[in-house]
């Protein structure tokens, strides 16, 4: 059995289309055998909602009168900086910028009330934000000043641009030291106290597509709660990790681009996030669809938490000091219990991403794709996949002499 | 009738070393249990307690705090979960020492329940959306 996405398309227009979650397709499989499943169901919805650290937003703020230009100067969204090595109106707020005068972690451990992931929320929710720029000045450019309210529907464009998301999988952080510590994977507390994680699992979308063999470059996608594309594969992508025999990922693999108008999104799906001690995030919503082109595509979407594994890192010390070591493998599953064994203590455990923010996600992505209102892609390139030889660089530090 | 509250007792600062708490028990028969204390002297404090003991007699101990100039909160009202922000990601969980957090196992939605917190606030700055506020 094989289907095409044109043919897909062509039931989801008629409003045949049979689409289910990540979540229904297990139970359907499991009760009607994979053959006749791949059948009857077109399209498996996925999604995650989580912290996304390299997420950010292009703006055109359009021409002041006179004119200004950003290009070179400097230039605040409620007193967050943002970059403005692009043209005269054009400005990128990345989600861990941070005011000037935050305290950061010189009181310890710092409290990241407001950065620009805060900002990109504030945008999406429609709410005024203050700009203020200072600028040098030039014949065709005179302006040097600015501070003006803006709004993103007056803006000519607002694009969230985020170059690393929905990570396939990822470490499950714990701390092995005799303190307290504050990471970008939460508060982890003296002796393993406690450990998080953060992916969503079998909801999540590159683990139902672990080769990505539908998942590719031009994917259309739920993004922040409007639609987006997969804009090329994230950085740090790293498909050639340690997999399982149905070919999971266990360990942190591929990682998707995505650009979207933020100008549809709302702050229900992308929300400003403060990690005590670490900085300030944005929590991205993302959904995608899979073609159930073939069995074996459909057979990828049945993967339950049992079957998908990552590993423990110690981030008192294997991961701040870049080192391979990790204190154990742990699936999903066991993770969801709430409580681990590790090093014969029982370790309770917490989850960073939203498991029903993601469910919903993937029920509206569903319900989106049976009312005809969206439609699949054809991707116009694949991700690198295993076969690419992309892996995961550190830096290579050369002294400069 | 027997009661146990927990309550929040702001302390101005003109009666911080004065023995206040000890005559609940002395002069009312009250227990309490001492759930969070910042008091420094020459400055306000705070207290947060669980007291319990016949009504007559709580409400008794209740007025005589007043008229000693402590501001009293009911606890119940001092954490509160920001329904709007909240994600239900479950960083909270883990954090809290008193269990009033508690993951769904079949929603996976987490459940605050408000009558469990010792509103340490342990919770408030851990919670990566700030949906945890303290109204003290």
């Amino acid at each position: 059995m094989t289907k095409t996405i044109d043919e897909i398309n062509e039931k989801i227009k008629q409003g045949k289309a049979v689409v289910v979650t990540a979540e229904e397709i297990i139970d359907i499989v499991q009760e009607k055998g994979i053959k006749k499943a791949a059948q009857e169901v077109d399209v498996v919805t996925t999604g995650t909602f989580g912290p996304m650290c390299s997420s950010g937003a292009y703006l055109n703020i359009g021409h002041s009168k006179p004119r200004i230009k950003l290009g070179g100067g400097r230039a605040y969204l409620n007193d967050v900086p943002a970059y403005t090595g692009l043209a005269a109106a054009d400005l990128f707020i990345g989600a861990n910028a941070l005011p000037d005068d935050d305290p950061r972690n010189k009181v310890y451990p710092g409290e990241f009330n407001y950065g620009g992931g805060h900002v990109i929320e504030e945008l999406a929710a429609g709410r005024d934000v203050r700009l203020e720029a200072i600028a040098y000045g030039t014949d065709c450019y005179p302006r040097k000043k600015l501070e003006t309210w803006i709004n993103i529907k007056d803006l000519s464009e607002a694009m969230l641009f985020n170059i690393r998301n929905a990570s396939q999988n990822y470490n499950v952080a714990a701390n092995t030291s005799d303190k307290t510590i504050y990471t970008y994977m939460g508060v982890l507390r003296a002796n393993l106290g406690n450990i998080n994680y953060s992916t969503v699992g079998q909801l999540s979308p590159l683990l139902n597509d672990p080769y990505y063999k539908t998942i590719g470059i031009g994917t259309k996608v739920f993004l922040g709660g409007g639609t987006g594309f997969v804009a090329w594969h994230g950085t740090q992508h790293n498909p050639d990790v340690p997999r399982t025999e149905k070919g999971v990922p266990k360990r942190g693999a591929g990682t998707l681009c995505v650009i979207g108008d933020l100008k549809q999104m709302s702050p229900r799906w992308l929300v400003g996030t403060s990690m005590l001690g670490y900085g300030c995030t944005l929590t991205v919503g993302i959904g995608i669809p899979i073609p159930i082109l073939s069995e074996e595509i459909l057979g990828y979407t049945t993967v339950t938490d049992a079957e998908i594994f990552a590993a423990i890192i110690d981030y008192s010390d294997a991961y701040p000091n870049l080192k391979p070591d990790i204190l154990g493998e742990v699936s999903y599953a066991q993770l969801k219990t709430g409580k681990i064994k590790l090093k014969g203590k029982e370790v309770p455990t917490a989850s960073l991403s939203s498991y029903p923010r993601a469910m919903e996600i993937a029920n509206m992505l569903k319900e989106w794709i049976k009312s005809g209102k969206f439609l699949l892609t054809e991707p116009v390139a694949p991700l690198p996949g295993i076969e690419s030889g992309i892996t995961f660089k550190p830096l290579k530090e050369r002294p400069i002499e | 009738m027997a009661v146990s509250k927990r309550i929040v007792l702001h302390f101005p600062k003109r009666i911080v070393n004065r023995p206040v708490v000890c005559r609940l028990a002395k002069d009312y028969d009250l227990e309490f249990n001492i759930l969070k204390a910042l008091v420094t002297p020459e400055e306000e404090g705070l207290l947060v307690l669980e007291l319990s003991g016949e009504q007559e007699e709580y409400d008794k101990g209740i007025r005589y705090l007043t008229q000693a100039g402590v501001k009293i909160q009911s606890l119940s009202q001092d954490v509160l979960r920001n329904e709007e922000r909240c994600t239900h990601c479950g960083a909270c969980i883990t954090m809290c020492p008193s269990g009033a957090f508690e993951l769904d196992p079949v929603t996976r939605r987490v459940n605050f329940y408000n009558e469990k917190c010792v509103a340490c606030g342990l919770c408030i700055k851990a919670c990566p959306p700030r949906a945890m506020e303290v109204h003290f």
